[in-house]
């Protein structure tokens, strides 16, 4: 097991310095940041002196070799726009967004996982196919309606909750956050709901597909031989072998929320690194564009063996060998 | 006189698809006695798995029992509410499944699956149950069953799971295990340990069989008692003597040719022409009639299954008889 999470470590840094070189030349493969940083009537000794002050004036491999370097030494560059560190700003948004992404998350699975099974064992009653056709709705209609749809209900028309912002953070042990304030939680709700909605969806799809195949299984109907209560036969020999793909999917689902909350964040302006990145490559601020995809790539690896060591756990045939694969 | 266990009247279970109702027991009646042990014999689709299912109450929708009675020690199973039949399955009757490979919960240890069926039928503390799990699979010829129980399935062969099936059958030592092709799925080897195994433990505890299976062979070694069955009805029953060796039916018959080492070497292989009907459209009069070679146009109607010889039954108009009896 430790073996196993040496070696990962050491692929994820292989993965990291692969990516770095792809965002590198991929970002410089998009126009040219002097162009919108320094003001339209500036002169061109003015001009130059902004190039040569963000280093722009260097050959492309030497201006990798200095993001390179200084990777090493932990700094991931400044935000030209800011004129602070890149991995600053985003950690100073990154918790908005994982407490956004947190419960959306929550919401998936406390209302997914239990409408798939209700779905999966009830395929034919009214209740069953309702469920299925409304996560169909959830799948289907564009995120950003959705998002719309939710501030012009519950916000214009009824005005429950307010359109957007993230409203106060409240102070639990030492840690500032949304979730400890109801000011926050109005602010939360709504946003989380929208991110939550196509996540939900896929759960109680998956879930529902998943009762569905363990249901006739053999182990099922000998379980049920043994004359073990109902609630145990559903509660552990279903429900077990059907959480082990959603728990896959649900990991990989987490970094996708993280990583692309962006639309979500933008109709409800909540201030997270969905919103930051999309600002940041409107005005070509790249050592933030480059810091928030290595932030993200670093996340995913260790959400990816997060998954996998709770896969290990859930399904006793998956061991987590030592061996070179 | 043995304790009567089992007593299965006109037991009927239909299933009620959209093609159309699918008789897939019709008619089913037999009895067992204490320690007693019945082959049910047919092929595919004859109706003798879901005869087993009926009597656990354990047919899935869009089946279920439509007529009969199944009577444990004089109590009606069809009758009694879904608690106390669970109470009745796995404690007073048992049931052993085709494929090990998949009769055991993958994601759940052995120890975890053993003890919930101690649990789910009475009080028992973790160190009595695990004591009585160790014994179990002690008792079936599974080697160190200390480390064993700590194992989950896939670490096990196949015949080590039928084993672990058969300890999980045994634990609350019922009076009736109904096994379902048990050793289909299983090589020779195993198949003769698991049959001696088994013949051992029943003998032993003195529970009642009902080995379903298509191979006579296994029958002939094995049980006291044959009930033929095709296209959801029984066709034949009788003593094994009387019914390997003097079969009265013509697809009985048919089946014992059909075994290859019963052929004399070099000769094409004896058959069954034809297949079985389809559930859904059975002919009226006897099922087997388009494949019988002795059908005749009284079989256009439903022969009763009549004792001709004493203690051996035959549902068939023109059956083998012996010829003194002809």
């Amino acid at each position: 097991m430790t073996v196993f999470i040496i070696r990962r470590l050491m692929q994820s840094i292989a993965v990291l310095a692969v990516t770095s070189l792809l965002v590198f030349v991929g970002v410089y493969a998009i126009g040219n940041p002097v162009d919108i940083l320094i003001a339209p009537d500036a002169t061109e000794l003015e001009r130059q002196a902004a190039i040569a002050r963000l280093g722009l004036d260097r050959p492309v491999w030497e201006q990798y070799w200095v993001f390179l370097t200084n990777l090493a030494e932990g700094d991931l560059g400044r935000s030209f726009v800011f004129n602070e560190p890149a991995l600053k700003l985003i950690l100073q948004r990154l918790p908005a967004t994982l407490e956004l992404a947190f419960v959306a998350m929550l919401i998936a699975v406390f209302i997914g996982i239990p409408l798939g099974l209700w779905a999966g064992f009830h395929p034919n009653g009214v209740s069953g196919r309702s469920i299925m056709a409304g996560s169909i709705l959830g799948f289907s209609l564009p995120n950003f309606w959705q998002g719309l749809m939710l501030i012009m209900i519950f916000a214009v028309m009824l005005g429950w909750l307010p359109a957007g912002g993230r409203g106060d953070q409240g102070e639990f042990l030492g840690i500032r956050s949304s979730l400890f304030s109801l000011d926050g939680w109005s602010h939360l709700i709504l946003p989380a709901i929208n991110l939550a909605l196509f996540k939900t969806s896929l759960v109680i799809r998956l879930t529902r597909a998943n009762v569905r195949e363990v249901l006739p299984q053999d182990y099922v109907k000998f379980a049920r031989a043994k004359g073990l209560r109902q609630r145990r036969v559903v509660m552990v020999h279903v429900l077990k072998n059907t959480l082990i793909p959603v728990v896959t999917v649900l990991g990989l689902e987490l970094g996708n929320v993280i990583a692309f909350a962006v639309v979500t964040e933008t109709i409800f302006a909540w201030p997270g690194i969905g919103k930051l990145i999309i600002d940041s490559i409107f005005v070509l601020d790249r050592p933030i564009i480059v810091a928030y995809l290595m932030v993200i790539v670093m996340m995913f690896i260790i959400i990816n063996l997060i998954v996998d060591i709770l896969y290990s756990v859930l399904d006793p045939r998956v061991r987590l060998a030592d061996q070179r694969a | 006189m043995a304790e009567r266990i089992l007593e299965v009247e006109g037991l009927r279970t239909h299933f009620f698809t959209k093609g159309g109702v699918i008789k897939a027991v019709d008619d089913v009646s037999f009895t067992l006695d204490r320690g007693q042990v019945l082959g049910l014999v047919g092929e595919s689709g004859s109706g003798k798995s879901v005869t087993g299912f009926s009597i656990m109450g354990l047919v899935d929708p869009p089946g279920r029992v439509a007529g009969g009675r199944v009577l444990y020690r004089g109590t009606d199973l069809a009758g009694l509410r879904e608690d106390a039949m669970r109470r009745i399955r796995g404690r007073r009757i048992a049931m052993i499944f085709q494929d090990p490979m998949m009769t055991l919960n993958p994601v759940l240890r052995i120890d975890t699956q053993m003890i919930e069926t101690l649990q789910a039928h009475e009080t028992i503390d973790m160190a009595e149950a695990r004591r009585r799990a160790r014994d179990a699979l002690g008792q079936v010829g599974i080697p160190s069953p200390d480390q064993r129980l700590k194992a989950y399935p896939h670490q096990f062969s196949g015949g080590m799971r039928q084993r672990v099936a058969i300890a999980i059958a045994l634990l609350h030592h019922p009076d009736l295990i109904i096994a379902d092709e048990p050793t289909t799925a299983l090589d020779v080897t195993i198949q003769g340990q698991i049959l001696y195994e088994v013949q051992k433990l029943v003998r032993e505890q003195g529970t009642a069989l009902i080995w379903i299976t298509h191979d006579l062979s296994v029958v002939a070694g094995l049980a006291d008692d044959v009930a033929v069955m095709y296209a959801g009805r029984v066709v034949e029953s009788g003593s094994v003597a009387d019914v390997i060796d003097r079969p009265l039916h013509p697809y009985t018959r048919g089946l014992i040719d059909s075994v290859p080492s019963r052929n004399p070497r070099g000769r094409p292989l004896h058959q069954i022409r034809g297949m079985s009907p389809s559930p859904l459209k059975l002919p009226p009069g006897c099922a087997f009639r388009a494949r019988c070679p002795r059908a005749a146009p009284q079989c256009q109607a439903m022969p009763g299954l009549d004792a001709l010889l004493p203690g051996h039954s035959v549902r068939c108009f023109r059956p083998h008889l012996p010829e003194a009896a002809q």
